[in-house]
C-alpha cells in the first residue's frame, strides 16, 4: 500500500522509497527510509497534502510525492 | 587528542577567511549549522546580541550573518543556513559544504533539537564526515527534562567522538559551557574521535574501498577523504571532477558502489541514509529515553486542532491575515505615519520659516523642502508599514505558523505553479506591495521568490484607493465598493492568467520538492524578533533610500523647471508637463487625450496617491471638485480604461527599488517594469476597444 492510501491514526512501517531525483533523496534525508514506523495523522482541509510522524516529528507530503512511499500497516 | 595541523597551514587558513576581519583578528571563527526550527537562530541571537553584520556568501544570494561573541573576545559566529542534510542539489546545502571545506572554521558548532534527536543528527554525522572540530549543542533540553525525559549526554558524547553541551537557546541557559567547549576543541584542534559510522557490511566496504582509491586525490585538495568517499558514492559527480579522478577511478568505485547495493538490495543513497540512520537509531537507544508525556506536542495537536481544521482552517487563516491587515494599516500605522508626517512637517515648516527668514534663492529653497524633505519623508513614511508588518510576520514565522499555512494553502497555489506560503506576500500586495516584496525573502526556493515578486503588483495595493474613489464618484454613480471589487478581482484574474502562463513558460522547471517539516508551536523569542525588525528596517533604509530619494528630487526637477532650465510659475509649463504631452500620443487609442492625465501617470510613479494630487494641481481645481473637473475629460468608458491602466501598470518607485533588491538584477527589474507597462496599455486597450463594441 502507497502512503497516500494509509487509513488515518494507523501505524505502519515503511517498505520501499521510491521517487526520483531531489525529491527521493529529500524523503531519504528526511527519514522515510524501509523499516521505518509511519502514522498518517491528518489531511489538509483540501485533500492534499498530508501530515505525517515519524521518528517522533511531523512532516507534511503531497499525495503525488506521497505515493512514492511503499508501507504496510503493522 | 591530534593535532593535525602545523602552525604554517594554521596561518594560511587564516588569511583564506572570510570577512569580518579587523586588525586585532587573533580570535576565533566559529560557524553554526544546524536543521530548521532547531532554535539556529535564536542561538545566534543570543550569542552575538545585535552586533551582526549581514553580508553575501560568494556567489549565491543567500544572506550570511556574522557576529561578535559576546562573551568570548575577538571570536565571531558565523550563521550557516538551516539544512537537513550536505547535499549539492539546493544553494542553502551547498553554501553549508563549500564554506565548511574552504573557510575551514576553527570550530563548527551543531545545534541539534533534543525532541527530535533522530533527524537532528543525520546532519551531524554528515558534518563530522568533513573534519572539523566540532561541538554538539544539545538545544531543547528544558523541555525534554520537563517532561520527564532523559539523555545521557556522556554516552551521546562518547557514541559521537564530540563533545555534547545541553543547552536552552531561548531561556540562556548552558550557553557558557558550550562556549567554553568551543573554545577548547578550536585552541587544542580537537577533531571529532569518530567517522566510521557503519557496522561490519557491504556499506563499511564501499565506503573502505572508495577512499582506498581517492585518498591521494583528497589528500591532494586537502579534502576530507571519508567525506569525499560518501558523497561519490552517493554520486556527486562534480566531487569527482574537482578531485581530478580518471575514467580508471572512476570505474573502480562505480564498480564497489554497484557491488554494494547488490549485496545490501537496496541503491547507493537509501544505502547511506540506511546506514546513518540505523547508527542514529542504535545510538539513541543507548543514550536518549523521552518522557512518557510530551506537553509540546499535546499543546501543539490541541492547537492545530483549530488552525488545521478540515473545514474552519481556511477562514481562520483569512481572518488572521485580515487582523494582521486591520492593525498594521488601519491602527498602527496610520497613527504612526500621522505621527511620522507631522514630525516631518514640523521640521520641514521650521527649515521653511528659517530659510525664507535667510532669503535663501527661491530655488534652492524649493530643492530643500519639496525635494529633500519630501524624498526623507517618502522613504520615511514606509517604514511604519514594514516594522509592523514584519513583527506580524515573524511572529507567524517564529510560532510555526507559517508552515500550517503551507500546509493549509498548498492545494490552490500549485495549481498556479507556486506553493502554499506564497499566499502571504500575495495577500500583503493589498495593502501595500514593499514589505510584499520584502516578505518574499521567506520563501524556501529562488524559482517561487522571482514569480511571487512579479505576481504580487497584481493585487491592487491601498495606494490605489483614492484613484478608484474619485473616479467611481465622477462616472460611476459613486458606487466605489462595486468599481473597486471588479478591479480587484481583474487584478487577481490576470495575476493568476500570468502565473499560469509563466509557469509554462519563464519559470519552467520543478520547484523543490515540497517535504515540510511542521515543527510544534512555540513561543516566538522576542529578541530574536527585534532583532529582525531592526535589521529589515535598516535594510530597507540604505537600500532602497538612494533610490526613492533621488526618484523624489527628479520629480521635482521636472515639477519645478521648463525645457530652458527656468523655474516655473505655472506647472502646465514644466519638463513634467511637457513629458506628459509627449506621452498623449500614445495614449489616444485607450480613449485618454488629455496630457494632464498623462502627465498624471508619470507623476504616479513616486507613489500612487500621486495621481489625484497631480489631477488637482493641473486641473486647477480643489479635490472635492476634481469628480466633476474629470467629468469633462473622460467617457466613463475611456475612465474604465484609464483605471485599469492605473491598475496594472509598474508600481511606484519604492516599489521598482525594493523589487530591484529581491531579485537581484536591474536587467530583470528593468524588463518587468516596462513588461508591466506593456501589458498595462495592452488590457486597457482592449478594455476600450472590447467595450466600445458592447456600449
Amino acid at each position: 500500500m502507497t502512503l497516500d492510501k494509509l487509513p488515518l491514526q494507523t501505524p505502519a512501517v515503511i517498505t520501499k522509497v521510491g521517487g526520483q531525483g531531489p525529491l527521493r533523496l529529500r524523503l531519504l534525508d528526511m527519514g522515510l527510509i524501509p523499516r521505518t514506523e509511519v502514522v498518517v495523522h491528518k489531511i489538509a482541509p483540501m485533500g492534499d497534502p498530508i501530515e505525517i510522524r515519524l521518528r517522533g516529528y511531523s512532516l507534511t507530503l503531497r499525495l503525488e510525492d506521497a505515493r512514492n512511499v511503499e508501507a504496510q500497516l503493522l | 587528542m591530534r593535532r593535525e595541523r602545523g602552525g604554517g597551514q594554521r596561518l594560511r587558513r587564516r588569511q583564506r577567511q572570510n570577512p569580518p576581519i579587523g586588525p586585532e583578528e587573533q580570535g576565533f571563527t566559529f560557524a553554526l549549522a544546524g536543521n530548521q526550527n532547531s532554535g539556529k537562530t535564536t542561538l545566534f541571537n543570543q550569542l552575538t546580541g545585535a552586533r551582526q553584520h549581514v553580508g553575501n556568501f560568494p556567489g549565491v544570494t543567500v544572506d550570511q550573518k556574522v557576529g561578535d561573541i559576546l562573551r568570548l573576545k575577538g571570536a565571531h559566529l558565523v550563521d550557516l543556513p538551516g539544512i537537513y542534510s550536505v547535499r549539492p542539489y539546493t544553494s542553502e546545502e551547498l553554501i553549508t559544504r563549500d564554506y565548511i571545506l574552504n573557510q575551514r572554521p576553527d570550530a563548527l558548532i551543531n545545534i541539534v533539537d533534543a525532541t527530535n534527536i533522530q533527524r537532528n543528527l543525520y546532519l551531524t554525522l554528515q558534518l563530522l564526515e568533513m573534519r572539523i572540530p566540532t561541538v554538539l549543542a544539545l538545544n531543547m533540553m528544558d523541555e525534554v527534562r520537563a517532561n520527564g525525559g532523559h539523555i545521557d549526554v556522556e554516552a551521546l558524547s562518547e557514541g559521537l567522538g564530540i563533545p555534547v553541551v545541553p543547552i536552552s537557546a531561548s531561556r540562556n541557559e548552558g550557553l557558557e559551557e558550550l562556549l567554553h567547549q568551543a573554545r577548547r576543541v578550536a585552541e587544542e584542534r580537537i577533531l571529532p574521535q569518530r567517522m566510521d559510522f557503519c557496522g561490519p557490511g557491504p556499506v563499511h566496504r564501499c565506503i573502505h574501498a572508495v577512499s582506498h582509491v581517492i585518498e591521494d586525490h583528497a589528500d591532494q585538495h586537502r579534502f576530507p577523504s571519508r567525506f569525499a568517499a560518501t558523497k561519490l558514492i552517493e554520486g556527486d559527480d562534480a566531487l569527482a571532477c574537482r578531485l581530478g579522478l580518471d575514467d580508471n577511478e572512476r570505474e573502480l568505485i562505480e564498480h564497489s558502489v554497484v557491488e554494494m547495493e547488490t549485496e545490501c538490495g537496496m541503491d547507493r543513497n537509501e544505502a547511506l541514509a540506511d546506514m546513518r540512520y540505523s547508527f542514529i537509531q542504535e545510538l539513541c537507544e543507548r543514550s536518549v529515553r523521552y518522557g512518557e508525556q510530551n506537553r509540546e506536542r499535546r499543546r501543539s495537536e490541541a492547537i492545530d486542532r483549530l488552525l488545521t481544521h478540515r473545514v474552519l482552517a481556511i477562514p481562520v487563516f483569512f481572518a488572521i491575515m485580515l487582523v494582521i491587515f486591520y492593525l498594521t494599516f488601519n491602527v498602527v500605522c496610520a497613527w504612526l505615519s500621522d505621527l511620522l508626517a507631522q514630525g516631518i512637517d514640523g521640521v520641514a515648516a521650521a527649515v521653511d520659516h528659517a530659510l525664507t527668514d535667510f532669503g535663501l534663492n527661491p530655488v534652492v529653497h524649493s530643492l530643500i523642502i519639496d525635494g529633500a524633505f519630501a524624498g526623507v519623508g517618502s522613504v520615511l513614511s514606509f517604514l511604519p508599514l514594514i516594522v509592523v508588518l514584519f513583527f506580524f510576520l515573524s511572529v507567524l514565522e517564529d510560532t510555526g505558523y507559517m508552515a500550517r499555512i503551507a500546509f493549509v494553502m498548498d492545494k490552490p497555489l500549485r495549481r498556479i505553479g507556486l506553493s502554499g506560503r506564497s499566499i502571504v506576500p500575495m495577500l500583503i500586495g493589498f495593502g501595500c506591495t514593499v514589505p510584499a516584496i520584502l516578505s518574499t525573502r521567506t520563501l524556501s526556493s529562488a524559482r517561487d521568490r522571482r514569480m511571487t515578486i512579479l505576481l504580487t503588483p497584481f493585487m491592487s495595493c491601498s495606494a490605489k484607493i483614492p484613484i478608484y474613489a474619485v473616479f467611481a464618484a465622477a462616472f460611476f454613480g459613486g458606487n466605489s465598493a462595486l468599481v473597486m471589487l471588479v478591479l480587484y478581482l481583474l487584478g487577481v484574474a490576470l495575476g493568476i492568467g500570468m502565473a499560469h502562463l509563466g509557469n509554462h513558460t519563464l519559470f519552467k522547471g520543478t520547484s523543490a520538492p515540497f517535504v515540510l517539516e511542521l515543527p510544534n508551536y512555540r513561543f516566538p523569542s522576542l529578541k530574536s524578533v527585534a532583532i529582525l525588525l531592526w535589521e529589515k528596517a535598516r535594510d530597507f533604509i540604505t537600500r532602497a533610500f538612494t533610490v526613492i530619494f533621488l526618484a523624489t528630487l527628479v520629480v521635482w526637477f521636472l515639477q519645478s523647471f521648463d525645457l530652458r532650465m527656468n523655474p516655473v510659475t505655472d506647472s502646465a509649463d514644466s519638463l513634467l508637463a511637457g513629458l506628459g504631452r509627449l506621452l498623449t500620443p500614445l495614449f489616444a487609442p485607450l480613449g485618454v487625450r488629455d496630457w494632464r492625465l498623462t502627465t498624471a501617470l508619470v507623476s504616479g510613479l513616486t507613489a500612487k496617491e500621486a495621481v489625484v494630487s497631480t489631477l488637482g494641481v493641473l486641473l486647477a481645481v480643489p479635490m472635492a471638485e476634481l469628480p466633476v473637473a474629470l467629468q469633462g475629460l473622460f467617457t466613463p468608458l475611456s475612465a474604465a480604461s484609464y483605471l485599469v491602466f492605473v491598475l496594472l501598470y509598474t508600481p511606484c518607485v519604492a516599489a521598482i527599488a525594493t523589487m530591484k533588491k529581491e531579485l537581484e538584477s536591474g536587467w530583470a527589474t528593468l524588463v518587468a517594469v516596462i513588461g508591466q507597462c506593456l501589458f498595462a496599455w495592452l488590457v486597457a486597450w482592449l478594455v476600450y476597444l472590447l467595450g466600445g463594441l458592447v456600449v
